[in-house]
């Protein structure tokens, strides 16, 4: 357990990483292959989405601070008005980079 | 089997992807930067970014990485993958309905490719109505591309970017997330499950370590929001 592994070893950890991602990535989808899509599933699947952004960005923009707070913000406010990602993602970082700067 | 319908669906996709590019790139200098820190070949960083392809996953197992490895620390290694990973779960769950209409072999090759930003954009494609699996892939390539760039961008120059965080960069996927709650709008009726899961995750957050505060939310999130849908639609 506590000899070193040298380089076998990064690719060991490498094939690893590798192999427990696409389990997760399948995983979902593979187990709901036995779900039987009902009404109430469908509308919990689409709800499902929404609900993973909210349940990411909500925490982050909580513990970062108000230079999260401010990318999130400034993201989603320019989206709104804009609709282009690349804008809104560009001065959501900005944001962040001028809160810090002061 | 590629007429030409599937490649305007192929290039769709390509286009699609280009936005989140560079916020892909961005992070993929940091995590490039990384690997090449904690001493990893570049064949290895490449391998690594092609194979396990999650920026937040990578840059965590990275920051423990130790200069010798043992069994002991591949399984640690491999369990932080599972923990950080566990949000792919969901969205994995979250493409049942389109990817359980295409064949199996399309689906779980196409699930390959399955990170936050190509996520993001299948949802959004799909919310907008389309169904063609070769915009995916398309996506999926155009982010793939980029990725690979970045990180090998960043394992070569990795001395030059020594605070990430001064620029914001730590803040793209977050930013990106954010933007993607537009096109998912579909109501307030929707809306009211996804702010009920907002707070279950900052309540777990709070009190759980770890990551676990994204499926706690994201499950209650969705559980309510399905529950509070419109019954006829």
């Amino acid at each position: 357990m506590s000899f070193d592994l040298g380089t076998f070893g990064t690719w060991m950890a490498i094939a690893a990483m590798a192999a427990v991602t696409y389990a997760i990535r399948v995983g979902g989808f593979w187990l709901m292959g036995y779900v039987p899509l009902t009404r109430r599933v469908r509308s919990i699947l689409n709800a499902l989405p929404g609900s993973v952004v909210v349940a990411v960005i909500l925490p982050l923009a909580v513990r970062g601070g108000i230079a999260a707070t401010a990318a999130v913000l400034t993201s989603l406010f320019v989206m709104a008005f804009r609709r282009n990602d690349l804008l809104a993602v560009m001065c959501g970082m900005g944001a962040a980079a001028l809160v810090r700067a002061f | 089997m590629l007429d030409k319908s599937r490649w305007s669906g192929f290039i769709l996709g390509l286009r699609l992807g280009l936005p989140v590019t560079p916020g892909i790139m961005a992070f993929g200098l940091v995590v490039g930067a990384a690997a090449a820190r904690q001493g990893l070949s570049f064949l290895q960083s490449l391998a690594m970014n092609f194979l396990v392809c999650s920026g937040i996953a990578q840059l965590i197992a990275l920051e423990i990485w130790p200069p010798a490895l043992t069994w002991g620390v591949i399984a640690t290694i491999a369990s932080l993958t599972a923990v950080v990973g566990a949000r792919l779960f969901l969205m994995s769950v979250a493409m049942r309905p389109w990817f359980g209409q295409v064949p199996a072999w399309q689906a779980y090759a196409g699930l390959f490719f399955l990170t936050d930003a190509t996520w993001l954009i299948a949802m959004r494609y799909r919310a907008d109505g389309g169904s063609d699996i070769a915009v995916y892939f398309g996506a999926a390539a155009a982010i793939m591309a980029g990725w690979l760039a970045a990180t090998a961008v960043g394992y070569l120059a990795g001395g030059f970017i020594s605070d990430p965080a001064k620029y914001g960069f730590d803040l793209v996927m977050p930013a990106f997330f954010a933007a993607m709650l537009v096109p998912l709008w579909a109501g307030t009726r929707r809306a009211l499950g996804w702010i009920i899961g907002g707070i279950v995750a900052v309540a777990v957050e709070r009190m759980v370590p770890g990551w676990w505060f994204i499926v706690a939310g994201s499950i209650t999130g969705a559980v309510a929001g399905g529950y509070l849908d419109e019954p006829k639609k």
